[in-house]
């Protein structure tokens, strides 16, 4: 028995040593497992931190990359995809490796700063060019005869947001009516003629086949389309009143224990909430906690009076049973069309 | 040396042997997870998923339009084929060559493509949208993705048929009396007729699992356009594993059932014309 104890733990030992010995001879290497739209930022922001990484500890990081729509890539990660860091758009899809398995640990809110998001993004809409339907706020998009392009709050994040932001116009609106906020939210649903899967299936819609008056989406992938396709086909239109989406990042605790790369990936999530990290991340267009870099970057993004899930709908957990679970309040409108 | 069987070639029992082998792992074990998987839920809860009324409409929507996609493949991939087979004109080799192209075609790349066609913007799209015809982001376009990925199945099972078929046939039927068109039904029909549905099934269980191509055409409302594959992937979206196997388990059973009758038919069909070995 005893010795059998001892044998396990020799090879714990051995096991350890090797681990950590492991970084000193071969490069280390870090998966990021992250969302569809934030390619373009990583790309960016992984030279950066190699080459910070390299100045200061005299080695060489390599970083890759993984993206996809945010739920199959947390799934990935649940499957035994060996990431070392997932970087996110909303909290579910970090907290679900809580759930299942125990891959990160409880308290990942409160390993980095900001809750653990180290930007955010705002739903804002975009109309076609002059803005012939006048569309100003919310509440102009449950008018009849506005039609309006949303991907599928089940299936995507955006989609999501775009509900939780016409819910939280309603009830302040309303004063906290649930009933008319709900038959508000009806009939702006009721107004969408296309539910695309994600994000970019939604902006393909609008942009390419011509459906739709509105577009609303992120304030990054707006200035994208803006950017890319628009040619000033589009306008910006920022509503009174709208959602911040933070993008919360983590460790995967059971990953970098097992590859002994804890110290590389708290590392480059840090790296994300420095002045350089920052910096880049505002150049693509998402909002940056630092104060200066909003400041020096205030004509990109006015300012807004905004809410969040845990600020105004009382949290995650809450809104996922009573808007999105199945027979919850998305499916019950969906059912009255 | 008389061998036990009348068997030109041995390996009976190692071919044998080896399509289990085969076929259990191939096909098998897989959809066996999907049924253990699914035993996760108790029967009411099972019940609960998979007649819940958003998912009963799909079905509706992905069998109803499967089951006719497959029916105009079948009127139409005979035509092909027969034109394929019994005429000769310039390009015909390249015609054939097309037959194929939706086999080979990502099925996304189809889906854009047929939308970015039919879409009121798009180049079909902006005539038949004025005359009522929606045919983007509706059931009718849902239609239009599932002729297309199933088209091949139809040509390329006849074909074979109608190559073998001897023209003499016709002639004979025509210096008895036959008027054409009794030489098309009472001669030709019924020896393509087996062919013909096993291409039906072919295209039939191809549109049943279709996501790719028509995800993009759909406009995927719920009650209205909504596929049961996408069901499936809503499903697994929100990390209901266990609810999305349930779905995936009624589809399997319904395409089982009306494959097996597809068969029943066919062998029915082909033991009437005495094609029955």
């Amino acid at each position: 028995m005893s010795q059998n104890r001892f044998l396990a733990r020799l090879i714990g030992g051995v096991g350890l040593l090797a681990a950590s010995l492991a970084p000193a001879f071969a490069d280390t290497t870090l998966l990021n497992v992250s969302y569809d739209v934030s390619r373009e930022l990583y790309k960016e922001i992984n030279p950066a931190f190699a080459a910070q990484w390299q100045g200061k500890h005299r080695e060489k990081i390599n970083i890759s990359q993984s993206h996809g729509g945010s739920s199959k890539q947390a799934g990935a990660v649940i499957g035994g995809l060996e990431a070392d860091v997932i970087t996110m758009n909303q909290a579910p899809d970090i907290d679900i490796l809580v759930e299942r398995g125990g891959l990160v640990a409880a308290d990942w809110k409160k390993r980095f700063p900001h809750e653990a998001t180290p930007y955010s993004s705002i739903s804002v809409f975009l109309v076609r060019k002059g803005n012939p339907k006048g569309i100003k706020d919310w509440s102009d998009l449950a008018r009849p005869g506005v039609a309006v392009i949303v991907p599928n709050p089940k299936t995507s994040g955006n989609g999501r947001y775009t509900w939780l932001a016409a819910w939280g116009y309603a009830l302040q609106q309303y004063k906290g009516d649930e009933v008319r906020a709900r038959e508000f939210v009806g009939k702006l649903f009721g107004n969408v003629p296309v539910l695309d899967g994600g994000g970019r299936g939604a902006t393909t819609t609008f942009t390419q086949r011509g459906v739709g008056d509105v577009l609303v989406t992120f304030e990054n992938e707006a200035v994208l389309i803006d950017k890319e396709v628009g040619g000033g086909q589009f306008d910006l239109v920022y509503p009174s009143v709208t959602i911040e989406a933070p993008a919360p990042v983590a460790v995967v605790d059971k990953v970098v224990d097992k590859k002994g790369t804890r110290d590389a990936a708290t590392a480059y999530l840090n790296f994300l909430f420095s002045p350089e990290g920052q910096d880049i991340i505002a150049r693509h267009h998402f909002r940056p906690r630092d104060p200066a870099l909003l400041k020096k970057y205030a004509a990109r993004f006015p300012a807004v009076q905004t809410f969040t899930v845990d600020s105004a709908l009382g949290g995650w957990a809450k809104v996922q049973k009573a808007h999105f679970a199945d027979g919850g309040l998305y499916d019950q409108i969906a059912a009255r069309r | 040396m008389a061998a036990q069987q009348h068997k030109v070639l041995p390996g009976f029992h190692l071919a044998l042997g080896y399509t289990l082998v085969y076929l259990s792992l191939v096909v098998l074990i897989p959809l066996a997870a999907v049924f253990i998987k699914s035993s996760a839920l108790s029967l009411e809860e099972f019940w609960a998923v998979v007649s819940a009324p958003r998912v009963v409409a799909t079905y509706q929507v992905s069998f109803g339009l499967s089951l006719l996609a497959a029916a105009i493949n079948a009127v139409f991939g005979l035509m092909l084929a027969w034109a394929l087979v019994r005429y000769r004109f310039p390009g015909k080799k390249l015609v054939d060559a097309l037959v194929d192209l939706p086999f080979a075609l990502p099925t996304a790349v189809a889906g854009i493509a047929l939308t970015a066609l039919y879409a009121g913007n798009g180049w079909l799209g902006q005539y038949l949208e004025p005359l009522g015809i929606k045919v983007a982001f509706g059931p009718l376009g849902i239609l239009v993705a599932l002729v297309f990925i199933g088209l091949p199945f139809v040509v390329r099972t006849v074909q074979p048929i109608l190559e073998d078929l001897d023209t003499e046939l016709e002639e004979a039927a025509a210096s008895l009396g036959a008027q054409r068109w009794q030489t098309f039904r009472l001669v030709i029909l019924p020896i393509l007729l087996p062919a013909l549905l096993t291409g039906f099934a072919l295209a039939f269980a191809r549109a049943v699992g279709e996501y790719g191509s028509v995800i993009f055409i759909a406009g995927n409302l719920p009650f209205v356009s909504e596929i049961t594959p996408l069901m499936i992937i809503t499903k697994l979206e929100q990390y209901d594993y266990v609810g999305a196997t349930a779905i995936a388990v009624v589809m399997l059973l319904i395409s089982f059932a009306l494959l097996l009758l597809i068969n029943l038919l066919q062998a029915w069909t082909a033991k009437r014309t005495g094609r029955n070995r």
